[in-house]
């Protein structure tokens, strides 16, 4: 399809502005713009169409199953944006006194007890507008917490070597080392390897639980106090929450810090249609390095800078918007329906994994929490289809693929999340099309490499978009 | 390039004693195969410190991002610059491509010679 500049024609235009009624100031010719600004010239008519027609070639989570591992792709009830759309929300302004605000102000202290309950930490920043910038702003915490004591030496973040590749990036952005440590062959973690990488020069160790391969690292009391004992905190990335959300709290399980993804535990909208929110929370002894302004008092409220704080992270409060979403789902599924949506989670996930078992390998045999991963190895060495031929394939019966070739300690992974909020209908349809696709697998192996045959795109040269990537449109002629 | 005159590595390095007793590393036709089409690479600076068995650079594929481990411990004396613009030479002509030069080289890890090396490949598949 047409970008929306090659679609212009001269001429066509979306005047709306009324005659100057006031006189025109010319700025000196030296500062003027000499040639004509290139912006597409379209009617509203065309403009309305372009939209609808990118829409259509788009897929969300409103278009159908999405199980996008590690992502938690749930359903974003409308109440959420019911809420978010209460004028009292959005006709404010981040500038307006405290004392005009206090409605606003309640809610972000509303949100932020509730999920320090739900996490088991004492303070809350909203700030992170997603889950890496989170990641980044909890290590900032470390970071200032061992300084503040004086204690430089503490270089090192250790992170297992099934771990989200945010987390070394993000380690690395804020100044550490990365000390990458092997996980046993359920990504579960290798206490002997971690003590023997703990020490005088550890900041901290960062960690999933449930880990990536989807299950629930038993030792995990073990793990943090390993960490405690040789100085370090430990970082609960929140990518998984959704498993264990009002059963366990990272701080009982000794977590000093924890990011949430709003977006994907909390139900708000997720990807390009964000924004996201990665508020990080952390226990007392972090608090008073908390980016500011944070939200203090009973009522009257008041936005106050923490005494050592690292400073901002992002301008005001963060995405507001996104956190009255999550605040609504929150008081919507209350103390009862929270524990029980991780509940129906795993249930969902494991259902999808024992049927599935039956047809394709799966990296680690038994209960699962929230997601599972399939490891098409042996699929591929008999018939040469691969993991990314299966999940193209899926596209065809508009189901999204499931996250592809992570963890990256299991060989041609593909990591199922269903979530709690789908059918057993609809993850019967997906996997009978999971069926479908292994037998056509065995049955005509070529064939699987030309699909998606009905998708808006086919295969996509993914080589040349990452070596010669466009990122802009270059007019033809000026 | 005779590849009988190359030692290699476990993690799929091959290694190369030039005339000045420099050691050139690249990647073996076996790594380039399993990572896939290159897109970018990342080089150390030349007087870089390398260590044996640490990495020193990092390889990426429309999948993923791969270290790339030294054998030696020695210092950077050349990057092979041209990989930066064009990283799909690694798969094109994978023992032409070079990625660092390694002087003062001390500590080595054990390293194997074609033939042990085709064993192991063989072995790992």
């Amino acid at each position: 399809m047409k970008l929306i500049f090659e679609k212009s024609c001269g001429g066509h235009r979306l005047d709306l502005l009324p005659p100057c009624d006031v006189p025109v100031k010319s700025y000196p010719d030296e500062l003027l713009r000499k040639k004509t600004l290139l912006l597409p010239e379209l009617s509203e008519n065309e403009i309305s169409r372009h939209y609808t027609k990118l829409a259509g070639r788009t897929f969300g989570v409103n278009d159908g199953c999405y199980p996008l591992g590690s992502c938690t792709m749930k359903y974003n009830p409308k109440v959420n944006e019911t809420a978010a759309a209460l004028p009292g929300f959005t006709k404010i302004h981040p500038l307006q006194p405290e004392s005009s605000v206090q409605g606003c102000l309640h809610a972000l202290k509303l949100a932020e007890t509730l999920l320090c309950e739900i996490t088991g930490m004492d303070r809350m920043t909203f700030q992170p507008a997603a889950g890496a910038h989170g990641e980044f702003t909890g290590l900032l915490l470390i970071k200032a917490y061992h300084e503040h004591r004086g204690d430089f030496g503490r270089r090192k973040i250790i992170v297992p070597d099934s771990a989200h590749g945010t987390n070394p990036a993000s380690a690395s952005m804020a100044g550490f080392t990365v000390v990458s440590i092997p996980s046993g062959p359920d990504g579960c973690v290798d206490l002997t390897a971690l003590k023997e990488a703990v020490g005088e020069d550890t900041a901290g160790l960062m960690l999933t639980n449930p880990n990536t391969v989807g299950l629930f690292d038993k030792n995990i009391l073990e793990i943090t106090k390993i960490v405690h004992e040789a100085g370090g905190l430990n970082y609960y990335d929140g990518a998984n929450l959704n498993a264990v959300v009002g059963i366990v709290r990272p701080g009982d399980m000794g977590f000093d810090v924890v990011h949430l993804n709003l977006h994907k535990t909390f139900s708000t909208p997720h990807g390009g249609g964000g924004p996201g929110s990665g508020p990080v929370g952390c226990k007392a002894l972090l608090a008073e390095f908390l980016p500011g302004p944070t939200v203090e008092g009973d009522g009257p409220y008041r936005l106050e800078t923490p005494e050592h704080s690292i400073g901002k992270v992002k301008a005001f409060y963060g995405n507001f918007l996104v956190v009255i979403r999550a605040l609504a789902y929150i008081l919507t599924l209350g103390r009862e329906g929270i524990p029980d949506a991780a509940r129906y989670a795993v249930l969902h996930a494991n259902y999808m994994k024992a049927e599935l078992s039956r047809d394709y390998d799966m990296a680690c045999p038994g209960l699962c929490m929230h997601e599972f991963v399939m490891c098409l190895e042996e699929l591929k060495k008999q018939t040469g289809v691969s993991a990314l031929d299966i999940a193209k394939g899926l596209l065809d019966d508009g189901i999204h693929p499931p996250t592809m070739y992570f963890p990256l300690i299991v060989p041609e992974a593909l990591m199922v999340e269903p979530t709690e909020t789908e059918s057993k209908e609809t993850m019967d349809e997906v996997i009978r099309v999971f069926r479908k696709l292994k037998e056509r697998a065995v049955r005509e192996p070529e064939a699987m490499h030309e699909l998606p045959l009905t998708a808006a795109v086919r295969r996509l040269d993914e080589v040349t978009a990452a070596r010669h990537p466009k990122l802009k449109y270059e007019a033809e002629t000026e | 390039m005779d590849l009988k005159e190359l030692k290699y590595t476990k993690s799929h390095e091959w290694v190369k004693e030039t005339d000045d007793g420099c050691l050139e590393i690249g990647l073996t036709d076996y790594a380039q195969k399993q990572l896939g089409d290159l897109v970018f690479v990342n080089l150390p600076m030349e007087g870089d410190e390398v260590a044996a068995g640490e990495p020193f650079a990092d390889v990426e594929s429309v999948k993923a991002v791969s270290d790339v481990y030294s054998p030696v411990t020695g210092v950077v004396d050349a990057v092979n610059e041209e990989l930066l613009d064009a990283p799909e030479l690694i798969n094109e002509s994978p023992y032409e491509a070079w990625l660092i030069r390694v002087k003062d080289a001390g500590e080595r890890e054990e390293l194997m010679t074609a033939k042990e090396y085709e064993d192991f490949v063989e072995n790992e598949g």
